[in-house]
């Protein structure tokens, strides 16, 4: 059989993976630039096929607080919106922590601050990466490159939810979610059982079964000696994330003298700007985190020892740079080029803004 | 010797309910929510429900609810208990799924989730509880609290000019489509326990029978917070409260 190969926007792409991957609830509210995603799930219907539920709810604090009641039951939940939506559902990301719920929560970012723009923007890592929601807590982030994977990353995302008990999110960006690229869709899974559902998910609330204790799904503990231990617990499961589940993409770093550090879009920005600076001899590679937290914080360190500087590329005022910079020590120079409010820089731009920063030609 | 030792079964008039659990409760003696929480425990045993419940605890004094009752619970963000019902009730169709929820948690922040919830007509419970006050966080003015009634943060008494009126939202709920039980109750007196049990019952079966939304409101006393004894505090219910939220059925169909 040949491999199926579709032609379509990053944001149709999670919402055909969804329906394959077996997810049981989508809850989400129309925002530009994602709002392809629920409406290629009303167009698929797949209620009638899978029997996934997909509702448009009232609010994006409606639709967080949906994922968090269907999570609780052990369903594969999601939600999606792009990014003052996602400010909105800060509350419910934070309770889905503290009840260590997994769950797949998609931003694909537009510019802010406020209502903004509806043109693509990475300036949502700082809210994504160290908290957002109050609390001390930390959300496994997904950053796609490429609309195949944006359909990959809804598996991905839902299997370390659930691995850890802990909210995913796919911080995508208006580019990628509005592009069309080929796809290459997962094959179906059909949905899983109550019965699968309670072994795989013994903590989940299903109703309860004779001889066992009642279920409770909470994020709620007023016992400071307690609520310590949960949330030692929740630190130690960010620890083994940390070391265990780190991804991240290189690109001709072997030779590499200058590194740029992009994710997302900006680091397919960055592959012209490789090929076009090695054309003038200048040896540059690409290193993409691909989770952004747990953040590739080893590799780059070791990079340190081989490269003369970095260079980070975002959609943003600075902020991923800073966690590279935490990782290198100090070792080398870090800089940071990006640009703001919806524009996306040209591989020009980021040549020059490699020669002016790293070696101020 | 053990008080069961003494008490033969056919002189027994009262036992705890099988699906209470002995917690000890951390409501104010006098408060409602003890009686009410018996009630549901009541209505879910009778109706065979227990391995088929799903409760949604709200914040505010029930926000340990799902302390009390062996049931499986899940406890909401502050208003949040409609939108986890509807996700609940929708993933899994054929589970009793009840929402517990105080006068602020329901009619103040989370507004939106129960209009909109009931609405599309969620198959599912609502237990309203409205005591006209925050009793939680000390005794701070509610949407339902009423006029010139002083709270902590109405020390001369509700200015409905500058602090708006008691929200009667339980005739707002009725207005709509998706409800098809909105009732006011209290639970002050035996009877009033009795005819709560009635109508907890029938929203519970209405749930099942998948008719749309049930809210039972039940208008009770806060006397901690109203800072009166507990017979004072039903007097003044009666007095006070009724008048603005008459019991009764605004729709039963």
């Amino acid at each position: 059989m040949s491999e199926e190969i579709s032609l379509m926007k990053g944001n149709e792409a999670i919402a055909h993976a969804a329906i394959r991957y077996g997810v049981d609830g989508y809850f989400g509210y129309p925002i530009t630039p994602q709002s392809e995603i629920i409406e290629t799930l009303m167009e698929e219907a797949p209620w009638k096929t899978t029997g996934m539920v997909v509702l448009q709810a009232e609010s994006e604090v409606a639709a967080i607080n949906m994922v968090y009641g269907g999570a609780a039951c052990g369903k594969y939940s999601m939600t999606t919106s792009s990014s003052p939506g996602i400010s909105l559902k800060q509350e419910g990301i934070s309770y889905m922590a503290g009840a260590e719920l997994p769950c797949l929560i998609v931003n694909v970012q537009r510019g802010g601050p406020g209502l903004g723009t509806i043109q693509p923007s990475q300036a949502d890592y700082f809210q994504t990466v160290k908290g957002g929601g109050h609390g001390d807590y930390k959300l496994i982030t997904l950053a796609p490159n490429s609309v195949q994977e944006m359909a990959d990353f809804v598996a991905l995302g839902f299997e370390l939810a659930f691995k850890y008990r802990n909210p995913a999110m796919i911080l995508t960006d208006g580019v990628i979610g509005q592009m069309m690229e080929k796809v290459k869709l997962p094959e179906f899974r059909r949905r899983r059982t109550n019965e699968e559902v309670r072994a795989q998910c013994p903590w989940a609330t299903l109703g309860k079964i004779p001889g066992r204790e009642p279920n409770i799904i909470t994020s709620l503990e007023l016992d400071s000696a307690l609520m310590e231990k949960n949330n030692e617990r929740f630190q130690a499961k960010y620890r083994v994330l940390e070391e265990k589940e780190v991804l991240y993409e290189e690109t001709q770093c072997d030779d590499a003298d200058y590194l740029l550090v992009a994710f997302g879009s900006a680091a397919r920005i960055c592959l012209k700007t490789i090929e076009m600076a090695r054309e003038e001899g200048i040896k540059v590679g690409l290193l993409r985190p691909i989770t952004l937290w747990p953040f590739p914080t080893k590799v780059l360190n070791r990079y340190a020892d081989k490269v003369k500087g970095m260079l980070t590329v975002e959609l943003n005022a600075g902020q991923m740079v800073e966690d590279v910079r935490l990782a290198v020590e100090g070792k080398i120079p870090v800089k940071h080029y990006g640009r703001l409010g919806g524009i996306v820089p040209t591989p020009d731009n980021v040549l020059d803004a490699l020669k002016e920063k790293c070696f101020h030609r | 010797m053990n008080p069961s030792d003494i008490v033969s079964p056919e002189n027994l008039v009262y036992r705890k309910p099988e699906l209470m659990n002995d917690n000890h409760m951390h409501y104010c003696p006098g408060c409602s929510h003890g009686v009410v929480h018996k009630v549901i425990a009541e209505v879910i045993k009778e109706l065979g429900l227990q391995e088929k419940c799903i409760g949604v605890a709200p914040v505010g004094c029930a926000v340990f609810a799902y302390k009390y009752l062996d049931i499986d619970w899940q406890e909401a963000a502050h208003g949040r208990a409609p939108a986890l019902a509807t996700a609940i009730k929708r993933l899994l169709p054929d589970r009793m799924v009840f929402t517990y929820q105080g006068d602020g948690d329901l009619a103040a922040i989370g507004t939106a989730e129960t209009i909109h919830a009931a609405n599309r007509g969620e198959n599912i419970a609502i237990i309203f509880i409205n005591n006209a006050i925050y009793g939680m966080t000390g005794g701070q003015m509610a949407p339902t609290t009423l006029s010139k009634m002083v709270t902590s943060t109405s020390p001369d008494g509700r200015d409905v000019q500058t602090m708006g009126g008691p929200l009667k939202i339980l005739d707002m709920l009725a207005l709509l489509d998706g409800v098809c039980l909105a009732t006011r109750v209290s639970v002050h007196t035996a009877a009033a326990v009795k005819k709560t049990r009635r109508m907890v019952k029938l929203a519970f079966e209405n749930a099942m029978a998948g008719k749309g939304t049930s809210i039972v409101e039940v208008v009770s006393t806060c006397n901690a917070g109203w800072k009166m004894t507990p017979a004072a505090a039903n007097d003044w219910m009666v007095e006070n409260m009724f008048p603005v939220y008459p019991i009764g059925d605004l729709k039963n169909i």
